[in-house]
């Protein structure tokens, strides 16, 4: 003896936000049931377990059943199957394209490849995040990167208007979209203190500043790549480093203006040329794709760590980045400035923002 | 030539990918009508063709407007093999061909196909021009309004009711013909469907030809329904209550009467039908009759009897003057017995007095006697001439002889609430009607409504007026105790009164009302032909028998004494039978406080048995005390001097009249009257008595604030909010023990509907505090083994607080509570109001999009998907009542009456049987609410699921389901919106740029 069958259809579809989120975090209906009955929703509507399975199957059916339109979610607006009310709608949206940002450190700045794909269940297995939600994640930022990689304009508002996500969900996306884009390295051992937010602020700076579209608003080209030209122009940087002269009037710039400001006054004076070739050979570099990927690595290794070293705070970083800046402007043989400073502000705010422990 | 069709193909989108080489699909369009086909150019290259065609015109008869539907198929082109078909769309033009319906049909119609279900949508205009026929012997009936509302249409005002419409039309089952073994399942669906249309069309035609030979002008309570025969064919039958209607201006102060003034018919009528539900009508005080306004009443005239196609002539000759049971009580006067006599006698000319309404202006129903039911087991045979359905209309004379007799029995002239049915299986089908007998006043039945001036009315208190009896006291039919009326005390009631019809919304209840189910299920041997009906309809009786004492008692453990919208269903299958009885239980004031249950053993030596019965018999008590609390039914104490008799003793009979017939002609009558044996003693005799109270006192009980009925409104219960949600849900269960006794079988069914029951509530939990209203359950055995139950109903909230603070402050909370209630529900609202009321909204946005030249493809702009997201879709509401709470129809734009075949070869794949029908009754709503968003409105109402046929067979991983719904298509404005914009304009638009955001 058996229930065959057993169906509920709402001409409003009914959906239930927290079975959804069982659903999305890929339990299966016995466990979302058994998570259901320790929440107590059976001791307050008077319900049997019976009741509760036959509930979630059906719920877990409807999301099956608008899976499909959740991939393309301007569809789900203008479809007739389900009658959902605009709020749902967004909130079914917002939750489906929501990911766990232990997740997405694990293929921030992978290619997102079948290969990539097959290592999921590492991935689920490290993380504790299941297979199935772990898929769905991937494959909703392969989603998002497939359609907004060919299209013009700026890349959060394409996102956003897209898949009707809100603006924080846009911009993370957008982040993700960028980093997938430029296979930014971010596994590596020396880099797994920063969150996904830090990388997330990174990508904003780094599209608002270092593509085509943050100078050219003509939406020539697409946001997901650096301007190459600038990328060009940063080799000019170089004769900061190079030019023995130049360096040594940088240098005691930023010592005049920072003596008596800073506790670390010493070991920054120690290591001024140091620190400084570092950044310019980043900017250097950027013009290789390859360099390009290692571009947080970089700065970890080539600016926080000797800094860290020498127990240098954030607003130390912060004064001397900022006076390293500006000083610059004053060197007498230094023309490059409008390159200097699209590349400073940028290096500037990112490593303040990776500057913690 | 009467008429021109014009169509105009937009637009599609979200079409399917028909070419797998290039993800895209070469589409053009088929328009269909009669024999003419028009073609649309090839779209190449995209699943978002923008056609715009040219307006297709299709010179046609309006006997064929009103037969055909627009067929629109959409294909995709293929150059060297035949074209694909993608899907169809089949648009029943017929609400265009009434003036004060729709004016054109605009808008996404998603596009169906058997197997692949909804693959996208199109964009269709459709108009229709039509030219007065002034012909006699036209056989169209364009103009004539059909509702499957069972009362007054809310913006209607009755001037006639004319009484019973039927008509049935048959053809040969496309799926059984024998070009089936060489055409694939889909094509015999698709024919199958299309045969369908075709065949609703006709008969609506010639119900309306009925009607208007009776010289009225629409059709209420259209109730139209298929037998799937099988191999003897298909039957297509509808019955409905012909009425004149009136469309009542949207200025009620204003209303004029034409060549009427009398004061007694003004007092009375102004705006009926528009009364609030659940708010007692407040009527003037009972005027004393006078003896001149009947000098002066006329005899009606004699209803001519029409003679149409599906009619044999049966010789029914009308009895002449008083009718059997038609004397009225010594209490009536010889006054009221006149009267009755003439409105009887208008009503027996009739073949059959039969009203499908279930709600009534006031005024027009007088006494209630209770319910009348037929049955007859028939054996199919092949019907030879499908133009001459003679078996199928004798056979459904032959019943409603028996329950125009029936209510004669009682002492009645009418019936009211009738319905019909069948359930079949095999070659066997149960023919069922039923009813309840009542007396009518002559208000609404007069041929000439006008001429006679003064015309007389019979007073009766609304409040209980309907529950005095209408038979003749000392002639009773069958044993029953009488009362003078708790109410006016001037008239005799039953003890118990059973109905088919709505509460009367001028009722006096005391309390709330709730959901009473009777379940039964009875084995029966397997066997063919004449014997298996034989053997069936032995077992009706006994069935019915349970049926009624199921619903009895549970009637008197709630402490209840009416039943309405008694519904009693009888499924056959090969083993078994199975009854469900469902009845919206209430405590009328009028009828004595029912008396409790009383269980007495058989053998009362025994002491531990009697601590036995004794232990039931307080938890029975205990129960009956509970449920008294909880529907609130705390009747007013009588004094008992005041009756002037001791009240009787309850006692139960059977308020049920009924019988069965054979495929003969031989009637059993039955009196299912218990006889001497007082009702409320329920004889434990044996360990069946003793399962089935325990099964009476196990019933689960209703979770806190939820309350349940399967009539329109629920007594108690009146300031609905503006949330309302429809739905359907379908269990099949497979019972795999073949050996299993009545009991087992009994006890399985029961929890099987307490169960669903249960699954509803949990559901629905956060619409608390909620009322399911009109759960209407329907029970099936689609095969051996397996039982199927399906329910519709709608789940309504309401305000909790003001029930009980009942008015004093709430002039302020109201308001409040309006506004927020239109705030929460608005961003639904807007949406469909807007789109309504500019029913070409859709087509411009396709225009605007069409402007923009880049073609489609992976390249495409943002821009184009942006006015994607822009147009989203109308709100459609859909409720199986005749009225959606808050909020006022303005506007019935025709009948929506579809039927879809969806058939699948890979179960498995789309998520088994559930998956299947899942996806399968979530396309049909879908379809239904495009559908009445394209003829302009914004909600469905008296919509039902007549037919739900699912057949499986798991192990080819093949299933097919067929659903016929129905309902009525309105435009409906909120009531505070209404309210809002003449008062203050502002808030509307503030809140309009709200929903612009939400969107």
């Amino acid at each position: 003896m058996s229930v065959e069958l057993d169906v509920f259809v709402g001409n409003t579809t009914i959906m239930d936000k927290e079975v959804y989120q069982l659903w999305l975090n890929g339990y299966t209906v016995n466990d979302a049931v058994k998570v259901r009955i320790e929440g107590g929703v059976m001791e307050e509507c008077e319900a049997s377990a019976e009741v509760l399975l036959s509930d979630t199957m059906d719920q877990y059916r409807t999301f099956q059943m608008c899976e499909r339109l959740l991939h393309h979610p301007a569809k789900l607006a203008n479809q007739l199957l389900f009658q959902i009310p605009p709020d749902r709608q967004a909130m079914l949206i917002e939750r489906y394209y929501a990911f766990d940002d232990s997740f997405v450190r694990e293929v921030l700045g992978k290619k997102l490849s079948k290969g990539t794909k097959k290592d999921l269940d590492d991935v689920s297995l490290k993380t504790g995040i299941t297979l199935k939600s772990c898929r769905r994640q991937f494959d909703n930022f392969k989603r998002v990167f497939k359609v907004v990689e060919e299209l013009k304009g700026p890349l959060v508002e394409n996102i956003r208007q897209h898949f009707l996500l809100p603006d924080q969900l846009a911009r993370d996306y957008a982040a993700i979209v960028f980093f997938a884009n430029n296979r930014f390295e971010t596994g590596k051992k020396k880099l797994l203190y920063l969150t996904f937010q830090d990388f997330a602020f990174c990508a904003g700076q780094l599209i608002n500043n270092w593509t085509v579209g943050a100078v050219d608003n003509m939406m020539e080209d697409m946001d997901v790549d650096l301007d190459k030209e600038f990328l060009q122009d940063l080799k000019d940087l170089k004769i900061l480093i190079t030019d023995k002269d130049l360096l040594d009037q940088h240098k005691s710039l930023v010592c005049t203006a920072l003596r008596g400001k800073t506790n670390v006054f010493n070991e920054m004076e120690a290591n001024f040329k140091n620190l400084s070739r570092g950044l310019v050979n980043i900017a250097a570099k950027l013009i290789n794709a390859k360099d390009v990927r290692d571009f947080f690595i970089d700065l970890v290794e080539k600016f926080i760590e000797p800094c860290r070293s020498d127990k240098w705070t954030s607003i130390d970083v912060n004064l001397y980045l900022t006076h390293y800046t500006n000083s610059a402007h004053i060197l007498d043989t230094f023309k490059y400035y409008a390159v200097w400073t699209r590349y400073m502000g940028v290096i500037k705010s990112c490593i303040l923002r990776m500057y913690h422990d | 030539m009467p008429g021109k069709l014009k169509a105009k193909i937009v637009a599609g989108r979200h079409l399917p990918v028909m070419d797998r080489a290039s993800d895209l699909t070469d589409a053009f369009v088929e328009v269909k009508f009669g024999n003419t086909t028009f073609k649309t150019d090839v779209y190449p290259k995209s699943l978002n063709p923008q056609w715009n065609s040219e307006w297709f015109k299709f010179e046609v008869d309006d006997e064929d407007l009103q037969d055909e539907p627009l067929q629109i198929t959409v294909l995709d082109h293929d150059t060297y093999s035949a074209n694909d078909a993608i899907g169809k769309v089949y648009i029943d033009i017929d609400p265009l061909l009434c003036s004060e319906a729709a004016t054109v049909i605009s808008g996404w119609l998603p596009i169906y196909d058997t197997i692949h279900g909804i693959r996208g949508e199109i964009n269709v205009l459709v108009k229709v021009d039509l030219f007065n026929d002034l012909n006699r012997f036209r056989q169209s009936s364009c103009g004539v309004k059909f509702f499957c509302t069972t009362s007054i249409p809310r913006c209607y005002r009755a001037i006639m009711v004319h009484g019973f419409v039927e008509e049935l039309v048959v053809n040969e089952d496309p799926e059984y013909q024998w070009i089936d073994r060489i055409r694939t399942p889909r094509a015999s669906n698709e024919a199958r469907q299309r045969l369908i249309f075709l065949m609703s069309g006709e008969l609506q035609r010639k119900i309306g030809l009925k009607v208007l030979e009776m010289g009225g002008n629409a059709v209420v309570g259209y109730l139209q329904c298929f037998d799937l025969e099988g191999e003897s064919g298909l039957v297509v039958r509808a019955i409905g209550t012909a009425c004149t209607l009136e469309k009542i201006s949207t200025f009620p102060a204003t209303a004029t009467y034409p060549s009427n003034s009398s004061p007694s018919k003004d007092m009375k009528e102004p705006g009926f039908g528009e009364e609030t539900p659940g708010v007692p009508l407040s009527s003037g005080p009972p005027t004393p009759l006078r003896a001149q306004t009947f000098s002066s009443f006329s005899p009606s005239k004699s209803y001519s009897r029409q003679s149409s196609s599906s009619d044999t002539e049966l010789s029914l000759t009308p009895k002449t003057g008083m009718g059997s049971g038609g004397s009225a009580g010594k209490e009536a006067g010889p006054l009221k017995a006149l009267l009755r006599q003439q409105t009887q006698s208008a009503l027996e000319q009739r073949e059959y007095p039969f009203f499908t309404l279930t709600a009534f202006p006031p005024g027009f129903l007088l006494h209630v006697g209770g319910v009348v039911s037929a049955r007859s087991v028939k054996l199919l045979d092949r019907i030879h001439n499908p133009d001459e359905p003679e078996t199928r209309d004798a056979w459904w004379e032959e019943i409603r002889q028996e329950i125009k007799s029936h209510a004669k029995a009682l002492g009645c002239h009418a019936v009211v609430g009738y319905s019909e049915s069948t359930s079949i299986c095999e070659e066997v089908c149960i023919l069922s009607a039923s009813g309840t007998a009542a007396i009518l006043s002559s208000r609404f039945m007069q041929d000439g409504p006008l001429d006679a001036e003064h015309r007389f009315e019979e007073v009766v208190s609304p409040g209980c007026g309907f529950c005095h009896i209408p038979y003749d006291e000392l002639n009773i039919p069958f044993p029953a105790q009488l009362t003078y009326c708790y109410c006016c005390r001037h008239y005799k009631v039953p003890d118990v009164l059973f109905t088919t019809i709505d509460l009367p919304t001028e009722a006096n209840v005391t309390g709330k009302g709730c959901l009473i189910q009777a379940r039964l299920c009875r084995t029966k041997k397997k066997a063919q032909g004449e014997g298996n009906a034989t053997a069936i309809s032995n077992l009706l009786p006994f069935l019915e028998y349970e049926l009624h004492t199921q619903l009895m008692n549970k009637l008197k453990l709630r402490g209840m004494n009416a039943l309405f919208g008694l519904r009693i269903q009888i499924s056959v299958g090969e083993t078994m039978l199975l009854g469900l009885a469902s009845a919206t239980g209430v405590y009328l004031t009028a009828l004595p406080s029912p008396g409790g249950i009383q269980i007495t053993g058989k053998t009362p030596s025994d002491i531990t048995y009697e601590q036995h019965i004794s232990n039931m018999q307080k938890k029975i008590n205990d129960t009956i005390t509970k449920n008294k609390e909880l529907y609130e039914i705390n009747p007013p104490e009588v004094v008992e001097e005041i009756i002037g008799s001791p009240i009787p003793e309850p006692c139960q009979r059977s308020r049920l009249f009924r019988s069965h017939s054979e495929s003969s002609d031989e009637v059993s009558e039955l009196d299912l009257s218990h006889g001497k044996k007082d009702a409320f003693v329920l004889e434990i005799d044996d360990t069946d008595a003793v399962e089935d109270i325990h099964a009476l006192l196990t019933d689960f009980s209703i979770p806190a604030g939820f309350y349940s009925c399967n009539t329109e409104i629920m007594p108690g219960i009146q300031n609905w909010t503006s949330a309302i949600q429809m739905f359907t849900s379908v269990r099949v269960f497979r019972l795999n023990n073949a050996n299993l006794t009545n009991q087992g079988l009994n006890k399985i069914f029961s929890d099987l509907c307490e169960n669903l029951l249960k699954s509803l509530y949990f559901k629905l939990r956060s619409m608390v505090p909620c009322c399911l209203c009109h759960l209407n359950f329907t029970v099936a055995i689609p095969e051996d083994e397996l039982i199927q139950v399906a329910v519709t109903a709608v789940a309504m909230s309401f305000d909790k607080e003001q029930s009980l603070e009942n008015g004093k402050q709430s002039g302020e909370k109201t308001l409040i509570k309006a506004i927020t209630d239109e705030q929460l529900q608005f961003n639904l609202e807007l949406n469909a109001e807007t789109s309504s009321s500019n029913p070409l909204s859709s087509p411009k946005g396709i225009t605007m999009e069409k402007a923009s030249p880049l073609p489609e493809g992976r390249s495409r702009s943002l821009r184009s998907n942006r006015s994607y997201s822009g147009s989203s879709v109308a709100v459609v509401k859909m409720t199986p009542l005749s009225f959606i709470p808050g909020a006022k129809i303005i506007r019935y734009l025709g009948i929506i009456n579809m039927f879809f075949i969806r058939e699948t070869t890979s179960l498995r794949e789309e998520g088994g049987v559930s998956g299947f029908l899942h996806t399968f009754i979530a396309e049909v709503f879908a379809m239904v609410r495009a559908h009445v968003a394209a003829l302009g409105g914004n909600a469905v109402v008296s919509y039902s699921m007549k037919e739900c046929v699912f057949m499986e067979n798991p192990n080819k991983n093949q299933a097919q389901c067929l659903i016929n719904v129905s309902g009525d298509a309105v435009i409906f404005v909120r009531e505070s919106e209404l309210e809002l914009t003449s008062v203050q304009p502002q808030s509307a638009t503030t809140q309009t740029s709200n929903c612009g955001e939400g969107t």
